[in-house]
């Protein structure tokens, strides 16, 4: 049980190269973070569902999908499910962006 | 909101028991559901063990339902326990560590066995079943410390027991009471050519033997035959047979012959208790292989949950080996007797045989080797007992040059709805039809990411094919058009042409323009439009990242667990003691895992961290060795002239000439080279995309070849004379795959789609075609630059890619 949520400032929109994923280690939680093609960005917990894991943050990125690097699981990136036929769901936190600045809520 | 739901305990953790719950949760069943199994792990494919033995799955693969799984269907898992007695009284089941949960109806499918065969010496150590798990991590642990291993039993596990021991390196006798293996499955035409193939792979046969004794002190040391012979073995493997579980039905008082008795809606003998699987005895009959078990699994889910269903009425068993390389079917009816009329035909240069036994002009048998393209088919037709037809014979025994093709689709349409057509997956025809009758699916891909179909093995991916084309009926050819991926219907060539025709310059122009379903592409798409891009238009064509698989934009191989290997070039797989020391010395300060050296005389070092790549690579300050990259990977060499006292030609030098000049370009596919000093091929050029022997006058150049997933030994190509001939041969080549290949398909298809004719027709009869050619890709070459140092010099990217944000 998470009882508090902290709020990092994880940098600005430029560090987030579009459609290519970031590690972002948040206090001890490692993200992977994605900027997608419409300017948006979203930050998943950087651990495939897949029953080996692995990471996810060099996936391939279209629209708000992820291919995921080992595995090629598609995943959406805005709610962290896995898509058929495949299952499961990584967790998701939420990002502000205020201008250029990128903060997400872990 | 509290409605009371009644409570199913399912005793079993494995296949039969678990699609049973799958059926029931899809059909929307309202039940509370425990399930209660004695092994420590979530549900796994049992079939599939002989692949992790072989090493091609490890036990993660083959897990069909995770802990997940459990959770979000809400159902309570207990594992590592075992119930013990089902008590009709209080309605509970009572488990060995004191648990009694209350059911309304009980599902018993506890599986079966290994039948450990009652002689003396058969509980000594390294004495072991082949069944589950525990026993796959048991002989992969032996592999690693003995050398001699017996495997008891010639049927279908013991083959793929003693098949997966061998690739482990071990040596394995077979031993078999009888003189014919699977004779259960196989007639004897099959079995001995099953045998000689098995030979020929390193598996050794005792037949005919009878074990009476497992001889050793704690741990065996070998078995001795009635006949008094002996056989040395460090390591046995018990696969005489299983034997169905029944202590738990025993103990409850339920009625039990071989198997748990149950009638055709699997009811056992005791009020609300079903069993099903390996466990129960069915019209006599306990079955063991898979099919079975998913049709008891969907009559009792549907009786569970009160829809309609015909009761169950046995299976047609067919079994085919999963070992790979040796490809074997029966079904039915296999040994031919006086009644059947016997089609068959046996090839001994192909090395296939095909029977078909008929009786009375009714289909109700079949045995396959070498080829089992038929077999789902067969399988279908002794099923149905379908009636031998003219028809039919041409299409299965691939006489009469036009049979087949369009007609199959006739056999599908009679196949009843609930009949498993993915034996893998369980997944039926009527999912299947489902899936395209609601979805509007056209082709296989789709159905497959629906439904699961044709994910596992693939072997009944003809049959889904054959119920598409019955479902679209006249549009099948039309909306059956296959694109490069789901995103378009557009094929290589088209979109190539487009991009010509209307100049396209970027992975999202071409997207754009031609209508992609999924605006950006897919983890296929992206990454082949990006290589046809950069092959058009070689000075142009800005690389695209983004549509860049992981191991080429990072310029490493990334591993399971997210730390990645390095690989150094060494051209023609040559290197000197100053580089080896560099290695070594970088390998220890970065805390390399293991180095290794790869298929094609490189070195891996695997385990770097991805903060580290940067560094590894300025250090070592050696070219990419692009083991990573869909491009030239390595050039193997022999020895050749230089040293050796056989070669006629150097081959280290032209090796090493060869991998400088054309490293770093992208194919569709990695590309692999050989160069031999002579013909005793110590390079295996046979098994290379481009394969070059060398001889007396000068060098034969071999194309096509594949030691990989479909191996394929390389067509002659040409002779030339001279080194320059050699290398502008080799350069058109290259720039023709590069240019007609499709993204991913590697040479052996490439040869095999484009016909080595037409190839040769292009570079070899065509001189002024073969320069331009060679040319071209003179021009590409140009263009290239080593990945490692452009990350080295550019900072921003090497920070975004590499280094990790911390806060």
């Amino acid at each position: 049980m998470k009882m508090t949520t902290q709020t990092y400032a994880i940098g600005s929109v430029q560090d987030f190269l579009m459609q290519i994923g970031r590690v972002v280690v948040a206090g001890n939680v490692e993200l992977a973070v994605f900027r997608t093609s419409d300017g948006r960005i979203y930050a998943l917990e950087n651990r495939s569902p897949h029953p080996k894991g692995g990471p996810l943050a060099e996936g391939i990125v279209s629209g708000h999908f992820l291919y995921d690097p080992l595995y090629d699981w598609k995943i959406d990136l805005r709610t962290g499910e896995v898509q058929a036929p495949d299952q499961g769901s990584v967790v998701t936190y939420p990002v502000t962006l205020d201008g250029e600045n990128v903060t997400v809520s872990v | 909101m509290a409605t009371i739901r009644e409570k199913l305990v399912l005793v079993g953790n494995g296949m039969a028991g678990i699609g049973t719950i799958e059926q029931i949760l899809k059909l929307g069943g309202a039940y509370d559901i425990t399930v209660i199994g004695s092994e420590p792990h979530p549900n796994y494919n049992r079939i599939m063990l002989s692949y992790v033995l072989e090493g091609s799955k490890t036990i993660d693969d083959i897990i069909l339902n995770d802990w997940n799984w459990y959770e979000d269907n809400n159902i309570t898992l207990h594992t590592g326990t075992t119930v013990t007695r089902i008590d009709e009284g209080s309605k509970q089941v009572i488990t060995d560590n004191g648990m009694a949960v209350s059911y309304d109806k009980v599902i018993i499918a506890t599986g079966s066995n290994s039948f450990i065969l009652p002689v003396p010496g058969s509980e000594k150590e390294g004495v072991v079943g082949f069944r589950d798990i525990s026993d796959c991590d048991a002989m992969l642990e032996a592999a690693k410390q003995y050398n001699k291993a017996a495997v008891i039993g010639g049927g279908l596990l013991g083959l793929e027991a003693a098949k997966g021991l061998v690739n482990l390196g071990m040596d394995v006798t077979v031993v078999h009471l009888m003189e014919d293996l699977m004779e259960r499955q196989l007639d004897r035409n099959a079995s001995s050519m099953l045998q000689a193939e098995l030979e020929r792979q390193g598996v050794k046969f005792a037949m005919g033997k009878q074990t009476v004794e497992l001889t050793g002190e704690q741990r065996v040391n070998g078995l001795r035959f009635s006949d008094d012979s002996t056989l040395a073995a460090d390591f046995v493997v018990m696969a005489v047979g299983i034997k169905p579980n029944v202590t738990l039905a025993k103990e409850s008082g339920i009625t039990v012959n071989r198997g748990i008795v149950v009638d055709d809606y699997l009811q056992t003998s005791m009020q609300n208790v079903y069993s099903i699987g390996e466990c129960a005895e069915h019209r006599g009959v306990c079955y063991g292989l898979v099919a079975p078990l998913f049709e008891q699994g969907m009559v009792l889910a549907k009786h569970l949950c009160g829809s309609d269903t015909k009761p169950y009425e046995g299976s047609v068993v067919s079994t085919k080996l999963k070992i790979s390389g040796v490809d074997v079917f029966s079904a039915g009816e296999f040994m031919d007797s006086p009644e059947h009329t016997v089609i068959s035909s046996k090839d001994e240069w192909k090395k296939t045989y095909k029977k078909i036994l008929l009786k009375n002009n009714v289909i109700v048998g079949a045995v396959l080797f070498g080829d089992v393209t038929e077999s789902a088919n067969l399988q279908k037709l002794v099923k149905q007992g379908a009636v031998m037809t003219d028809e039919i014979y041409s299409e299965v025994m691939g006489t009469g040059c036009c049979g087949g093709g369009a007609k199959k689709g006739t056999s599908v349409e009679a196949m009843a709805d609930e009949e498993i057509v993915c034996g893998c997956n369980g997944v039926t025809k009527k999912a299947i039809i489902d899936a395209v009758t609601e979805n509007g699916f056209t082709t296989v891909d789709e159905i497959k990411a629906c439904t699961g179909a044709t994910r596992s093995c693939g072997g009944c991916k003809p049959v889904v094919e054959q119920i598409l084309q019955f479902v679209l009926g006249d549009s099948f050819q039309q909306g059956a058009k296959q694109g490069i991926c789901s995103c378009t219907t557009l094929s290589r060539d088209e979109i190539v042409a487009e991009i010509t025709a209307k100049g396209l310059k970027t992975t999202k122009e071409v997207m754009n323009v031609l209508e992609w379903k999924q605006e950006e592409g897919c983890s296929k798409c992206r990454p082949a439009i990006n290589y046809y891009l950069g092959m058009m238009n070689p000075d142009t064509h800005q690389d695209e990242k983004e549509s860049r698989f992981v191991n080429e934009r990072m310029g490493a191989n990334i591993q399971k667990d997210g730390t990645y290997t390095v690989i150094p070039r060494m051209y023609g797989g040559v290197t000197t003691p100053e580089d080896l020391k560099k290695i070594a010395d970088v390998s220890l300060k970065y805390d390399v895992k293991v180095v290794k050296v790869t298929g094609g005389q490189r070195l891996d070092l695997i385990g770097v961290k991805k903060e580290d790549l940067p560094k590894v690579w300025e250090e070592l300050d050696m070219p990419s060795g692009y083991g990573y990259a869909k491009s030239l990977r390595t050039v193997k060499t022999c020895v050749g002239s230089q040293f050796c006292r056989f070669g006629t030609q150097d081959s280290l030098g032209m090796g090493a000439l060869l991998e400088r000049k054309y490293e770093r370009l992208d194919f569709p596919a990695k590309f692999k080279m050989a160069v031999n000093g002579c013909p005793r091929n110590c390079a295996e050029s046979c098994t290379k995309d481009i394969g070059i022997v060398g001889n007396d006058g000068g060098w034969e150049v071999f194309i096509g070849g594949n030691g990989g997933i479909k191996p394929r030994i390389a067509d002659a190509f040409c002779k030339v004379k001279t080194d320059e001939e050699l290398i502008e041969v080799c350069s058109a080549v290259m720039q023709y795959y590069r240019e007609t290949g499709n993204y991913l398909e590697r040479t052996s298809e490439w040869v095999e789609r484009m016909g080595l004719e037409q190839i040769q027709m292009v570079i070899l009869n065509n001189e002024e075609n073969r320069k331009e050619l060679a040319a071209r890709i003179d021009f590409a070459l140009t263009q290239v630059t080593d990945p490692w140092k452009k990350i080295l010099n550019d900072n921003s990217t090497r920070t975004a890619l590499f280094e990790d944000a911390r806060v």
